[in-house]
């Protein structure tokens, strides 16, 4: 018989190395899946894992790759997994990644051709101010009538993908673009342009915005009450509540942080590498950031690094999709993958298993 | 624009097709619920069951064997979350969302070479003297066989569960696994029977979608069916019988929506989409807030983790 007995402490060790146990697992399993698509394997995850970073002819332009769609990542996932440690599942960040970048494109762009230094200011906090609209739907909903917020904040990303299309077809049409669908660039309207800090990287804003938050959400999470709050809501909801302490708060401060992030990700994307709002505008980030939170064990160093390899997974999945015509489909079922072995490591984190005889 | 274009007895029996998919995955994730499991991965399973069911109905030529690959698709796929949550002990919800990323990524790659091909046609069956009958005959008597075996389903799951014994035990083992298994019930194997008939019915219900509702095979086609699923599991308060109330309201929506796109009423279109998801939010609100039951049918164990101690 197999038995499972709780571990007291979680062992730090095995904490670490789960991760990449599950990074190694994904690389196998998925060169198996690779060698049956008809693809020589060796060449595919080489593709994905190392010439982004080695190679000569991409890395100039890949490694800055990796930092500009690690940025968005790491900010929304850093946003989640304050929700994720006190059991308040946000996964519509997708939706409010989208709202984030329609309200700061709309702010900006009604001013259009007006140049002025508040223009950009403005706009970003009025981004971050559309995604924490968009979360406090399923937040209010949440502490009011006890709706569950997985499902609201979800079908809100439908919602938000709908008003996208509204806006790139209707009110945000670039008047000049000759009946294209899509806002105008923002890239060329200097006061709203979120422009490359580094000539020729593309390296933006949201980049050093989004290593400056790891600081800011490790303080919050080890040097303040707040994390510690959060962490005794996840694990006792009872003992938090025996505590004098309000759980809907929380749940709004959760929400409404996580879509706030989330927005602001939107606003530095559309505003910086996208460049202008369009149909096909959001390419998965919210969803994916939910990996990113996984993977990095919900602490603001690990989503770092979590951040850079899913960033390194999508860069290396678009050289597979140039060179070897891989579909962009795999690369999704590579990350499904990964989050599935990440998860079921965790049974040696939290357990010692034992071999007893019956 | 003339609302009175809209024929009442083609709407209901669209309805009727429209709102199949739902009643069958939901009903799924009902029983699975039931047992104590939340398994967040409906969507996942439905498009791998849409993909695996038009692969097979186009290569065989028969809808049939479509609809049993779907079948056998979600569950397979149902039981590697079956393993990471009741083996490995993994977080249901994370699982789950795993699940629906997995699937989504696996389908559109399967799905690539079939996209823009036609499905084989599956029949409809008449039934005699009551298909006669004018208007009603049209809406209710006259559709294909998943529709009348997703409502044999519907009443089997109710059956099975307030008047079997087998069915008993599984509210048991959803209510409070640690009596149950104190009472000598084997949680484990009980809710891996659950899961695997879960992901059955959301593959079917993946199947039916490719393969008549649409019918044809798109990537990312489900569209949110799954996640609309679970809320109608909710919003059923965990009883089969409203749960199919539920889904045809739905349903009603979705075809009204649509039929109110095609006669071009003077509403944005992207506006219309969103009433799905808008309903699906509204009926959650309703549901939570009305004392009527709540989340009183809610299993006791729903989502937690059962480890063996004894």
């Amino acid at each position: 018989m197999i038995q499972l007995i709780p571990r007291e402490n979680v062992s730090p060790v095995l904490s670490l190395l789960g991760p990449l146990f599950s990074i190694g697992f994904t690389m196998l399993i998925g060169g198996i899946l690779f060698y049956f698509l008809g693809v020589d394997p060796f060449a595919a995850i080489k593709m994905i894992f190392w010439d982004p970073l080695m190679s000569e002819t991409f890395s100039t332009y890949s490694i800055p790759q990796i930092f500009i769609k690690g940025a968005p990542l790491i900010l929304i996932a850093l946003g989640l997994s304050v929700g994720f440690k006190a059991n308040i599942w946000n996964i519509g960040a997708e939706g409010q990644y989208i709202m984030g970048a329609i309200f700061g494109a709309s702010f900006a762009l009604s001013l259009y051709p007006l140049e002025s230094a508040f223009i950009f200011p403005l706009m970003v906090f009025i981004g971050i101010a559309g995604g924490c609209l968009w979360s406090l739907i399923p937040a209010i909903l949440k502490i009011r009538f006890n709706v569950n917020e997985i499902l609201v904040s979800l079908m809100l990303v439908y919602v938000a993908e709908q008003i996208l299309a509204l806006a790139s077809l209707g009110f945000l049409r670039n008047p000049d673009g000759a009946g294209f669908p899509g806002s105008r660039n923002l890239s060329q309207y200097p006061s709203a342009s979120n422009s490359e800090l580094i000539l020729g990287t593309g390296i933006h804003l949201g980049v050093v915005l989004s290593l400056f938050m790891i600081v800011f959400f490790y303080i919050l999470f080890f040097r303040h009450s707040l994390g510690f709050k959060i962490k005794l809501l996840g694990s006792s909801p009872k003992a938090y509540s025996f505590s004098g302490q309000n759980p809907n708060k929380l749940i709004f401060i959760c929400l409404t942080l996580s879509g706030g992030l989330a927005g602001l990700a939107g606003i530095m994307e559309v505003a910086g590498p996208a460049g202008q709002i369009n149909i096909d505008f959001n390419v998965g980030y919210g969803f994916t950031a939910i990996i990113v939170a996984f993977l990095g064990r919900l602490n603001p160093i690990g989503i770092l690094f979590a951040g850079l390899v899913m960033a390194l997974t999508y860069v290396g999945g678009e050289l597979t999709q140039f060179m070897l015509n891989l579909p962009a489909a795999a690369i999704q079922l590579f990350q499904g993958m990964l989050l599935f072995f990440l998860l079921s490591f965790d049974l040696f984190v939290y357990y010692k298993i034992r071999l007893r005889g019956n | 624009m003339d609302l009175l274009e809209i024929n009442f007895a083609v709407l209901v029996a669209s309805l009727i097709v429209a709102s199949t998919p739902l009643v069958l995955a939901a009903l799924g994730e009902l029983v699975v619920e039931k047992s104590g499991v939340l398994n967040l991965g409906v969507e996942g399973m439905m498009i791998i069951g849409a993909v695996s069911g038009f692969i097979v109905g186009v290569e065989t030529g028969s809808a049939y064997i479509g609809m049993i690959a779907a079948a056998i698709a979600g569950a397979l796929l149902s039981l590697l979350f079956a393993f990471i949550v009741l083996i490995m002990q993994a977080n249901q919800v994370a699982s789950g969302l795993a699940l629906t990323i997995f699937g989504l990524g696996l389908a559109a790659l399967m799905g690539h070479p079939y996209t823009g091909i036609k499905s084989p046609q599956i029949q409809t069956i008449s039934i005699p003297f009551l298909s006669d009958l004018p208007i009603i005959g049209q809406m209710f008597f006259q559709h294909d066989l998943i529709v009348y075996l997703s409502l044999i389903a519907v009443f089997g799951v109710w059956y099975f569960l307030s008047r079997m014994r087998l069915g008993l035990v599984l509210r048991a083992v959803g209510e409070d696994h640690d009596v149950a298994h104190s009472l000598g019930y084997r949680v484990i194997s009980i809710r891996f029977l659950a899961i695997t008939f879960g992901g059955a019915m959301a593959g079917v219900g993946g199947g039916y979608l490719s393969l008549v509702r649409v019918p044809q095979w798109t990537e990312g086609m489900t569209a949110g069916a799954g996640w609309i699923a679970l809320a109608l599991v909710v919003f059923s308060g965990w009883r089969p019988g409203r749960l199919l109330i539920g889904a045809y309201i739905f349903g009603g929506i979705t075809i009204l929506q649509l039929n109110l796109q095609a006669i071009g009423v003077n509403i944005n279109i992207a506006i219309l989409s969103m009433a799905p998801y808008l309903a699906t939010i509204l009926a959650l609100v309703l549901i939570s807030s009305s004392g009527l039951h709540g989340t009183r049918g809610a299993p006791g164990c729903l989502g937690k983790s059962f480890v063996k101690t004894v």
